[in-house]
């Protein structure tokens, strides 16, 4: 080939390490500015007004007649003006409010619970502007355009990269690795859970946005909860399908994401809010206690016990799950069966959390840590549920000089909101996915002490084939150093492993395995060879 | 007793590591390149984003201390064996009554003109990494030189960056001097299928200045010029010399050792990919420069050095790797040419990157090695069978108790008996156990039937 020919054939080749990705690069970041569009959407909603009080607006939002009363002569100087935004209008309801609780009898008095209710009723009746009469609009403008672009942002994958193992450019990118986007994302998680579980009054114009979805399904419109679980439900869909293409390669991800994408929709989302519409008890069929603290309050059994067979069957169910499916299925097949496959947290985590798997400490003291705090909330949550039936049962509130009520309010303040909510997934971008499940969630702990000490679940190292590169441990997001043990040829029993999967994906010498195996020879010699008289034999974890 | 070992590489490393296990004497690991032990073989990900430096440490850095391991990060100049001394670049010297040299390998340069210039390097070290980094920045293209294990590595590091890139390979299929045809030429497909412009038969001549000194162009020796920016120059390793040239250690492409690592001079030692045996076992190479290896070295020294006199057998032979996509895996003895009184069994799936490779001997049928691409086997399970003798029928008809793919993973041992079965009709073999240990999976089995 002459020198002229072929330096044009390279130049031909030179624009085109993959011929068609420009045009993917195209309609990549196409998807990405939409979405960016669609979040600022989302985040403008907020502030959008103006928010004005009628008198109907308070006739509407609270149904005791003293509390109605009070309020409304309150709040007769608000009624005559517009607030540009829910701050301004929240910043002048929550005195008017508190002086009205002033003026009531001190039987009638508007407890904390109830007040937060009624300004987050009335914000959201008082919000009259756009979003009022556009809100379908701005649901598919904000959130809808969000999911939407992020599926383009995705799609492209499918050609520009063959199918397997694609971790490119995670340390490089500001997102993913700590850097001024990881963190901005982290902060914004955290305001967002911050408005969600505490102040839910300031975020009537996302509520809004959501009722005609609400009132759709179960006939009534939305609160915060169905906002957050639409929310929840939507990243886990989409994040699911960036699951899909991410690893197309194997088959073990694309059925445990499908997996926790059906649980999420069905288990989680869908047959709760149509249990409400039939006036049935919310009630998630797949939420186990420990993790679902509040299964035997007082209000819950009498829910239950109040609602037929149906009721009982719930609660016979819920039972079941903690006593006896938990124990047989880990013994089987690990806590992977839950944490990875059915888990609502577990889902998000494997989803909308896997770009910050690589996040998760995996020094040998964050595992300190982890065993100390995941273990103690288990025994917090038990001796927590132990006060509540005692006082269930005895009518007694008062157990070994601890106030029940005190400690399952503390409970549900600092581990079940803050820890589970805030930190548990507001830090994803920081601390990796599974900040709850590792350090956090009691079932975990529960599921934990099963798959290390009577499960037949394994991760097998191969042999000796582990180069020590570090894959496996990067991804791990449980943060198990797993190439410790991959080393020194030992299998991984480890309490925390969720049996994603991943680090057997990650490797690049093919040795790692997940196996529901025999008990004998789980826990096998630390060492890769054995040098002996005649010659070298290589420890597979097997019996030999 | 103070064990002084040079180069904190996995030979270094897991020799100080078992001496400790085994001794309470002093020990210290010498090393210019890192502070702490790296995985050598995950400089690679570094690059194209998957892990940073920290996370190729196999232990953490309280390690050391914990175990009483001294670390010096400088670099040796000179030993004197008379005194036993090691003289430093910067600081005092360290005095040893045992040394391990584990110095490794450096990059091969065959002399080419231009292998010196700016924009030219070899992929080796922490440093040839972060060196990489700055020569790649915004070039046009690339061009690679050897078709080995490091230069598919760097073809894949590139790629990850878009960056073009022309692969010269001298072979006539990539790495055909290692894998037999059908696998190089799975590879061959595999470099192309990522865009890489892979050039076999394809020898460098020279590579060609800018006026600033740093690479402009190569030229083959057919005469063709390819214009680049940045060399990568990948046709092997050899052990490094530098420290031992002039000294009285012997040497001749490596530092020259016995069974025992023992080296011409009292107390002093070698291993791993520096070291070469004076005599070997028929077909085993002199010098080895594997990460199994290395290990497997610093472990047998480490035993020597406690006073177990052991002299070093590798035992049956096994290695990784991965091209591009594809798993590699080998067990027992597959070389490029089939060896005399073997034959061998080779399925290919239609479509997929799946290959499975059985040599056996003809007179026994026993099995002689495999090699898997696209598929993960039990390292036990194949030492095994090849220790026991187990014939090719055995093996094919128990190909479920060495599947070691993920859970889900498809499954090729029915295609692979029918192949056989087509292939020898009067030897109907049956699939024993679809996959599994020992039978033992039930549960397993029931999930992914």
């Amino acid at each position: 080939m002459s020198d002229q020919k072929l330096n044009k054939v390279i130049n031909e080749i030179k624009d085109d390490t993959n011929p068609s990705s420009k045009g993917l690069y195209i309609i990549r970041y196409t998807g990405l500015a939409l979405f960016v569009m669609g979040l600022l959407l989302f985040t403008y909603v907020m502030f959008m007004g103006p928010f004005e009080l009628s008198k109907s607006s308070i006739e509407d939002s609270i149904s005791n007649k003293q509390h109605r009363q009070a309020i409304a002569q309150q709040t007769t100087t608000m009624q005559q003006q517009s607030y540009t935004t829910v701050f301004s209008f929240i910043a002048n309801l929550k005195p008017a409010i508190e002086e009205a609780n002033e003026t009531l009898d001190d039987g009638d008095r508007i407890n904390d619970y109830k007040q937060g209710v009624y300004r987050l009723n009335i914000a959201k009746q008082a919000s009259t502007g756009i979003i009022d009469s556009y809100s379908m609009l701005y649901f598919w403008l904000s959130i809808g355009l969000g999911c939407l672009g992020a599926i383009i942002f995705f799609l492209p994958k499918i050609w520009l990269r063959l199918p397997g193992i694609d971790n490119d450019h995670i340390y490089h990118n500001s997102a993913m690795s700590l850097g001024t986007i990881g963190w901005a994302t982290g902060l914004y998680f955290i305001a967002f859970y911050v408005f969600i579980y505490w102040y839910p009054e300031y975020a009537v114009n996302w509520i809004k946005m959501v009722d005609p979805i609400s009132m759709a399904i179960k006939g009534q419109p939305a609160g915060q909860w169905f906002l957050y679980g639409l929310l929840y439900t939507l990243a886990i869909v989409v994040m699911g399908v960036r699951m899909f293409i991410k690893y197309r390669h194997s088959k073990y991800h694309l059925v445990r994401t499908s997996s926790v994408m059906f649980f999420q929709t069905a288990f989680a989302f869908i047959i709760p809010e149509l249990l409400v519409a039939f006036n049935k008890p919310y009630y998630d069929f797949k939420n186990i206690w420990p993790l679902d603290y509040d299964f035997f309050f007082d209000w819950q059994i009498n829910t239950f016990v109040n609602s037929g067979s149906l009721g009982m069957f719930m609660l016979m169910w819920g039972i079941a799950l903690t006593v006896v499916v938990v124990p047989v299925l880990t013994y089987f097949y690990g806590k992977r069966w839950y944490c990875s496959w059915v888990c609502g947290c577990g889902g998000l985590a494997e989803t909308f959390g896997d770009p910050y798997r690589q996040l998760s400490d995996n020094s040998k003291s964050a595992w300190k840590l982890e065993r100390w705090s995941v273990h103690s909330v288990l025994v917090l949550v038990t001796i927590m549920t132990i006060g509540v039936l005692y006082t269930y049962f005895t009518g007694s509130s008062s157990l070994l000089g601890i106030d029940t009520y005190n400690l399952r309010s503390w409970y549900g303040f600092l581990i079940g909101a803050a820890f589970a909510g805030v930190i548990g997934v507001g830090t994803y971008p920081i601390l990796g996915n599974r900040p709850w499940c590792r350090f956090g969630c009691p079932l975990a702990a529960y599921l934990g002490l099963i798959q290390r000490f009577k499960s037949r679940f394994r991760i097998t190292t191969n042999g000796g084939q582990c180069i020590s590169c570090g894959n496996c441990s990067t991804y791990c997001e449980m943060g198990i150093d797993v190439r410790w043990y991959a080393q020194r040829g030992q299998n991984i029993v480890r309490s925390s492993c969720v049996g994603c999967g991943v680090c057997s994906s990650v490797c690049p010498r093919g040795v790692l395995k997940l196996e529901n195996g025999p008990e004998e020879g789980r826990f096998n010699e630390p060492k890769a060879f054995t040098v002996h008289e005649d010659g070298v034999t290589v420890n597979g974890g097997i019996e030999t | 007793m103070h064990l002084v070992i040079i180069g904190n590489g996995i030979t270094g490393v897991t020799t100080a590591r078992y001496v400790r296990k085994a001794t309470d004497w002093d020990i210290t690991i010498i090393s210019s390149e890192t502070e702490y032990f790296f995985s050598r073989t995950a400089l690679m990900y570094i690059y194209m984003g998957h892990m940073e430096y920290e996370h190729t440490k196999p232990y953490e850095d309280h390690f050391w201390e914990k175990n009483d391991l001294n670390l010096i990060c400088d670099h040796v100049m000179d030993i004197n064996v008379e005194d036993r001394e090691l003289d430093l670049r910067e600081g005092e010297s360290v005095s040893y009554d045992k040394l391990v040299l584990a110095t490794g390998s450096q990059p091969n340069k065959f002399g080419w003109p231009g292998q010196d210039l700016d924009g030219v390097q070899g992929l080796y070290s922490y440093q040839d990494l972060q060196l990489m980094e700055e020569n790649t920045k915004n070039i046009d293209r690339a061009v690679i030189v050897g078709g080995g294990l490091i230069g598919i590595e760097v073809a894949e590091m590139l790629h990850t960056r878009d960056i073009p890139v022309t692969f010269l390979v001298r072979e006539s299929n990539y790495w055909d001097n290692a894998l037999p045809v059908d696998e190089a030429k799975m590879i061959n497909e595999e470099i192309r299928r990522h865009h890489i412009d892979l050039r076999l038969e394809t020898n460098l001549e020279k590579i060609l200045p800018d006026d600033n000194g740093r690479v402009r162009a190569v030229v083959t020796q057919e005469g063709t010029q390819i214009d680049c920016q940045f060399v990568a120059l990948t046709p092997g390793v050899h052990p490094n010399l530098e420290l031992v040239k002039s000294g009285p250690v012997e040497t001749d492409r490596g530092i020259l050792v016995n069974r025992h690592f023992e080296t011409n001079i009292d107390d002093i030692y070698a291993a791993g990919d520096c070291a070469e045996f004076k005599e070997v076992p028929d077909g085993d190479p002199s010098i080895e420069q594997l990460w199994y290896t290395g290990r497997l070295q610093g472990e047998c020294l480490a035993r020597n050095l406690c006073g177990e006199r052991k002299a070093y057998d590798r035992g049956i032979w096994f290695n990784s790797a991965k091209f591009m996509t594809i798993e590699w895996q080998t067990y027992g003895r597959v070389p490029p040419q089939l060896p005399d009184g073997c034959e061998t069994f080779c399925w290919q799936h239609p479509d997929e990157n799946l290959l499975l490779r059985i040599n056996y001997k003809k007179s026994d049928r026993a099995v002689t090695g495999f090699n898997s691409f696209g598929m993960r086997l039990r390292h036990a399970v194949c030492e095994q069978w090849i220790d026991e003798g187990k014939t090719l029928e055995y093996v094919l008809e128990h190909l479920g108790e060495v599947n070691f793919d993920p859970e889900f993973c498809d499954q090729h041992e029915s295609e692979i008996i029918t192949y056989y079965n087509e292939r020898y009709p009067d030897r109907q073999l049956e699939l024993k156990q679809k996959r599994g240990l020992l039978g033992l999976f039930q549960f397993e089995n029931q999930m992914t039937a």
